[in-house]
């Protein structure tokens, strides 16, 4: 079992490096970009014995407590 | 007075903090991270730096070393606790103190000296600074941008929490004066039981004449000053 998170800034706190991005984006012609927003991906490999709810629970906890700050990020858990 | 100056890998300002204490006739003495008792100091300081490679996010793994649940107690039963730069990334990532440290807003790093205007004058932290006086102080960082939701803020700045802020030579607390977007221009904040502070400017290098400016001695002196009158306080038996 593989849990993938996804970190993005919340709406609310500048995010320079997105706008920066965006800015480069549209230097280099792509074209249509509203705008970029840029977070962090973290992958956990569980145990092959692990138990999806609990895993769920203990993944919710670090992202809460650690993994993301939720003063400024939000995040996403998907389990596969 | 004795100063316990907390030690993470990757902390890079612990000799600075140590030289600026003894500069001013004090003891310091270095804690490991490793550690989990503080050795009884009268104040503790948490240097700049990079701890952990500032993985994942500025201060986020510091928070979990052994020695800061010692931080934490020493906090709690009203101890004086500053964080400088990196120090004050690791107490907002804590919930010592409020708010977050997140990257400046031009995404350069700033290594500047800049005025601070001192919001409180109240506190153990800035209570030797004479009215009206701006602080020259050096930053060094690129994530020093505080952010807190509005309800956050205004707790800030109805409680005198904030203690120092970003202003031009006139003391007014311009966009320009704010060398990396924080909000209020905010360079400095205190707990609500103001005995723990954290700030982005760099007081320990600011301590000598030959660095450019000795305003950083108001900050360390300030809690010099406060601890030496509780001491000198009679105890209630």
């Amino acid at each position: 079992m593989k849990a993938k998170i996804i970190i993005t800034p919340k709406k609310a706190v500048l995010d320079p490096q997105g706008k920066t991005v965006q800015n480069a984006l549209e230097h280099m012609g792509c074209q249509g970009v509203a705008a970029v927003h840029v977070g962090k991906y973290i992958e956990i490999e569980m145990a092959p014995d692990a138990d999806c709810a609990q895993a769920r629970q203990a993944l919710e906890q670090a992202c809460h407590r650690f993994l993301s700050n939720p003063i400024i990020e939000d995040y996403t858990i998907a389990l596969e | 007075m004795r100063f316990a100056i907390i030690q993470f890998p990757a902390s890079n300002c612990d000799q600075d903090c140590v030289h600026a204490a003894r500069v001013l006739g004090h003891h310091a003495e270095c804690v490991w991270h490793k550690e989990t008792a503080l050795n009884n100091p009268d104040a503790v300081i948490i240097p700049g730096g990079f701890s952990y490679g500032d993985y994942l996010r500025c201060g986020a793994i510091a928070r979990f070393s052994p020695v800061m649940q010692a931080v934490r107690q020493f906090a709690e039963a009203g101890g004086l606790v500053i964080g400088i730069c990196n120090g004050f990334q690791i107490l907002c990532e804590a919930g010592l103190l409020p708010g977050a440290l997140v990257r400046n807003r031009d995404l350069q790093f700033h290594c500047e000296q800049v005025l601070l205007r001192v919001g409180n004058r109240h506190t153990p932290f800035t209570c030797q600074v004479p009215p009206d006086r701006l602080l020259k102080i050096p930053i060094a960082h690129g994530e020093g941008c505080y952010f807190a939701d509005e309800p956050t803020l205004a707790r800030l700045e109805a409680g005198g929490r904030i203690l120092w802020q970003y202003c031009d030579v006139n003391g007014e607390l311009t966009d320009r004066a704010n060398p990396n977007g924080s909000l209020l221009n905010i360079a400095g904040i205190c707990n609500e039981n103001r005995n723990v502070a954290g700030l982005m400017p760099h007081p320990d290098r600011a301590c000598e004449d030959i660095l450019g400016s000795t305003d950083g001695r108001l900050i360390l002196d300030s809690m010099v000053h406060t601890i030496e009158q509780a001491r000198a306080l009679p105890r209630a038996s």
